[in-house]
This record gives C-alpha cells, structure tokens and sequence, in this order.
C-alpha cells in the first residue's frame, strides 16, 4: 500500500496552490476596487447637485445653481434610442447570417466588421459629418446638425458589437437543440426564429446593453452630428447630449457647473444601469411566460 | 414475423468525407413492430438511423448512395421535401432536447408549424399526444410553465409526445434512455411497446436486455455493417453469426 505521508512533492504543489490562489484573488480585488473607486469617487462628487430640480430644469446661466440637465438626458435618450432601432435589426439579422452562411462572402463581412470596430468613433462622426451634415448645410446655411445623425453615428458604432455578439450567442446554442427541431419537419427559418433565437435571447440582450453602454459615453461622434444646444429642440435639429453637457460643464468657469459636471457623469451611469436592468427584468419575464 | 414491410433498405452505404461508415446495408423494417440496431460504439447504428430521415443531409461532405424506400417511395426523390419526411419520419434523441418554452407550447410547436390544428383542436392535441406519452398527469396542471423544469425522464417522454403531435408513421429513437435512471427506462420502454400498435419504432440502443425485452426484429451491426438482421428471438436465441453470439454474449465490444 501507498503511504499516506505527505511527500516534497505534494507540499510543494500546495504551495504552489496557495500561491497562485492568493495571485488570482489579489488581482480580482484590484480590479473591483478600480471600478469601486470611480463610482465611489463619481457619488461623493455628484451627489451634491443630485436633486429633483436637476432633471426637471435647463441650464441657468444667470444662477447656474438652478439649473438642470433636462434636455441633455432626453436628447441622449433619443439619440440612444435610435442607435438601437438602427443597429438591432441590422446587427440581429447579420449576425445571424454569420452564424448559418458559409463561404467567402461571409469572410470578407466578418473581417470588414472587425475593421468597423476598430474604427475610431470621431471618424464615424466625421464620415456622417462629411457625407450627411455637410451638404446639408450648404444648402441650407446654419442647418443641419440633428439628434438623428448623432443616433446614426452611434447605431453604425453599435452594429459590428451587436452583430458579433449575436454570432457568438448562435454558436452557443446546442446542435442538439436545431436537430430536435429539424426532426420535426421544422423549416430551418422557422427553427431559427422561434428556437434557436430564443434561446439565445438572454447573451444577446446582454451584448445590445453592453454595446449601448459604450456607446452612451461617446463624445466625439456627437461633437460633429448634435452640436450640442443649450434648449430642448426636436431631434431633427440641434439637440444636447450628456457627455457634451458634461464637457461643457468640466470645461466651464463657473465653479458650480464644474460640480455639476460631476452630477451629469453619475446621471450618464444611472441612465446605464437602469437600462441594463430593465433588459434583464424583460429577458427573465420573456422567459418565464 | 410476417408483416407489411414499412422501410425497405437496399445497398446503402455512407461516408464522412473519405470515411466509410456504412457499408451495404440491407434491409426490410416490417410496419407496426419495434426494431432494434445493436452493436458497439462507433459501429454506425445511429449513422444509419439518422440515414432514414435525413438528419446527416446538413453535415459537410457526408454521401450516402444505395436507397431507402418508406412505403415504397424513395425518400431521397427530388419529389421528396425533405420536412415532410421528417414529420412521417419522426426521431426522439439520446438527450431530452427541450425547446425553451412552455410545455403546452413545446407539444404544440409541431403542429403550429405544419398547420394541423388551432383553438380548441390543438388543445386536445397536445392533451392526447401527452396522454398517449404518459405524461399528461403529471404535467397537465402546469402546461404553461417552462418545460426546462421537468426531470429528466419528464423531459424524455414530452419529447416524445412532440414527436407523436405531428402524427408521424415511424419513430426512429437515439438510444432514448441512456440518460434516463432506471424507473424512468422502464416507464419508456412500456411506452414504446404500446406505441408499435400505431407506429413503426426503430430504435437504437446498448442495452441488450433493453433490446431483447422490447423489440420484434433486430439488426446488429459491427464496424459499419449489418452482421445479423432477424427476429429477436432468433438473434438473441439462436444467432446465425459468431460475432453475434460473441457480442451479445459479452464476449467482446
């Protein structure tokens, strides 16, 4: 029989073990406590102006204390909005063509889209700048920026996050799970759209509020589409943004809209947040009914 | 056994790529019985029952040549639409395969996609497909629940019952109790025996006492061949060939 005494050799594979145990567990805090750090820091900082009439008010410029973001946060909503009726049927539907179709098309939309998604955002506010706003403008001086280019911009940023996730989600679905469908008799586009879709509903909810929220902080690709606007306007004009309110406000010389600065980041984050639960409370309702 | 031949086989052999998996198989599946395909792993049993319904058509640089006939048509005609044969070709799986949805949803999918019935009808569809999978009264309180929540052998006898909604004539069935506890087995193997009254039910399985216990005909195969075809009791009783008596005999695979 084998003796049950420790050896060398197991006592340094527990060392090793313990080492590499507390190795991972360190860089795990670290990271948390990164992220832990930023909206802590974000809270403490913007709690101050965190109050109803914030929401409620558009700036002030003769006493900034009164004012509000008001126009900021529903002219990202709306821009936001359209990026996502934009990028979500595109970015759903190619996705699934490169889950299913083979073949050298397919390849060259794969790698076109790895190449979207490399491009810089302030390119893509440019491109529509150049070949949207700028005609645009000189017929009609003075005119042309708009809450819908600024959401285009954002939708053609959001299209190569939602379409690869939509790839990867499909893949996951179980070859188990197309066959018991297709034993049935099912056509294969009807599988797709009531059996495979479903269920990878949940990934794919997940990467659109991933893709949304990276999109939400943007600046750049707005800077050239929205302008910015110190009023509520219709979309189809001029509208503001909270990541250009809150340059505005970081870049100001008034000591209180440099604080409300701060109140506009943590609003940009709540906005976030609540539409990535919502997402999840939608996906867990969708599943149970 | 003298019956009416449901599935006749003739010269079929399979490959993946350049791999030959079958070799000439022949064969007359009688209508109304259960036929069981024995034989070790890798011998090409589940090949060649995913041959009958053309499961194996989406998998790349797969060939089969020889032909199969159901009821006397070839199934690989260009007349054939390949979803029709599988609604009269139905297949249950090794694993349960659920769809994510509901119970009543998961019975009644097949019939939505081949429009066989809506309202009131599909509802007494779906209670007699899951009557007749013996599941109906453990579930019938709870059809609107996900069907993910049911235990395996649960699991197992609703894919049945959705094999059994699009009124299929033969069930082709992947080792279904393979995953499945002792009592679950045996609740499917009753209800396969009782099934054969209205189907033809082949099926594939590495229990030999399974196969034994509940099928009319038998066919073993070994590395891509059809060994023996007959009547079980002849197969497991009196079989023809030594590799036969060897395997079932546990002498080998």
């Amino acid at each position: 029989m084998t003796s049950l005494a420790s050896t060398p050799v197991l006592f340094q594979r527990r060392v090793l073990n313990a080492l590499f145990q507390a190795l991972c567990g360190i860089c795990a805090v670290i990271a948390i406590a990164v992220l832990g750090y930023v909206l802590w820091f974000l809270f403490r900082q913007g709690i101050t102006y965190f109050k109803p009439s914030f929401f409620t008010r558009l700036p002030d410029n003769v006493n900034p204390a009164l004012g509000g973001i008001k126009h900021s946060i529903l002219g990202s909503v709306s821009i936001l909005g359209i990026a996502l009726g934009i990028s979500i049927p595109i970015g759903i539907l190619s996705g699934i063509y490169q889950a299913e179709a083979n073949g050298k098309l397919c390849q060259i939309v794969r790698f076109l889209t790895d190449v979207l998604n490399g491009i810089p955002s302030i390119v893509i506010g440019l491109f529509i700048y150049a070949i949207w706003i700028l005609p645009y403008a000189q017929k009609h001086p003075g005119q042309g920026y708009s809450g819908i280019a600024g959401g285009a911009a954002l939708g053609i940023m959001m299209i190569p996050l939602v379409m690869r996730t939509t790839d990867e989600m499909l893949h996951l679905v179980p070859q188990s799970l197309w066959d018991a469908s297709l034993a049935l008799g099912t056509p294969r586009w009807r599988t797709m759209l009531f059996v495979v879709l479903p269920s990878a509903r949940n990934g794919i909810v997940t990467g659109i509020m991933l893709a949304l929220a990276r999109v939400a902080g943007e600046t750049a690709p707005l800077l050239f589409t929205v302008l910015g606007n110190e009023f509520l306007g219709p979309i189809t004009g001029p509208v503001d943004a909270l990541p250009l309110r809150l340059y505005k406000y970081a870049t100001s010389s008034d000591p209180v809209q440099n604080a409300m600065a701060w109140s506009t980041a943590l609003t940009l984050i709540l906005i976030v947040l609540i539409l990535s639960i919502l997402a999840r409370f939608l996906t867990r309702a969708g599943k149970r009914s | 056994m003298q019956t009416t031949p449901c599935v006749t086989v003739q010269n079929v052999s399979f490959w993946y790529g350049s791999n030959q998996a079958l070799f000439d198989i022949n064969m007359t599946i009688p209508q109304h019985a259960v036929t069981a395909f024995i034989g070790p792993s890798g011998c090409g049993k589940s090949t060649f029952l995913r041959c009958l319904n053309r499961m194996n058509d989406r998998i790349d640089g797969s060939k089969m040549t020889g032909k199969i006939e159901l009821s006397g048509q070839d199934i690989r005609d260009r007349s054939v639409s390949v979803e029709a044969l599988r609604r009269t070709v139905g297949m249950v799986f090794q694993k349960p395969v659920p769809f994510p949805m509901s119970i009543y949803d998961n019975v009644a999918f097949g019939p939505r996609t081949h429009q066989l019935a809506r309202g009131r009808a599909l509802d007494e569809l779906v209670e007699k497909c899951l009557i007749d999978a013996a599941l109906w009264d453990e579930v019938k309180d709870k059809l609107k629940s996900s069907a993910m929540a049911l235990s395996g052998g649960q699991q197992q006898r609703l894919c049945i019952a959705r094999t059994l909604s699009v009124s299929p004539d033969v069930i082709l069935m992947d080792e279904p109790c393979s995953a499945l506890d002792p009592n679950s087995t045996h609740r499917i193997e009753e209800l396969i025996t009782r099934l054969k009254n209205e189907y033809t039910v082949i099926i594939v399985t590495h229990n030999l006492q399974q196969a034994k216990r509940i099928s009319d005909m038998t066919g073993f195969f070994l590395r891509g061949e059809l060994v023996e075809f007959g009547s079980s009791e002849t197969v497991f009783g009196t079989p023809a060939r030594k590799e036969t008596d060897d395997y079932i005999n546990g002498r080998f695979g």
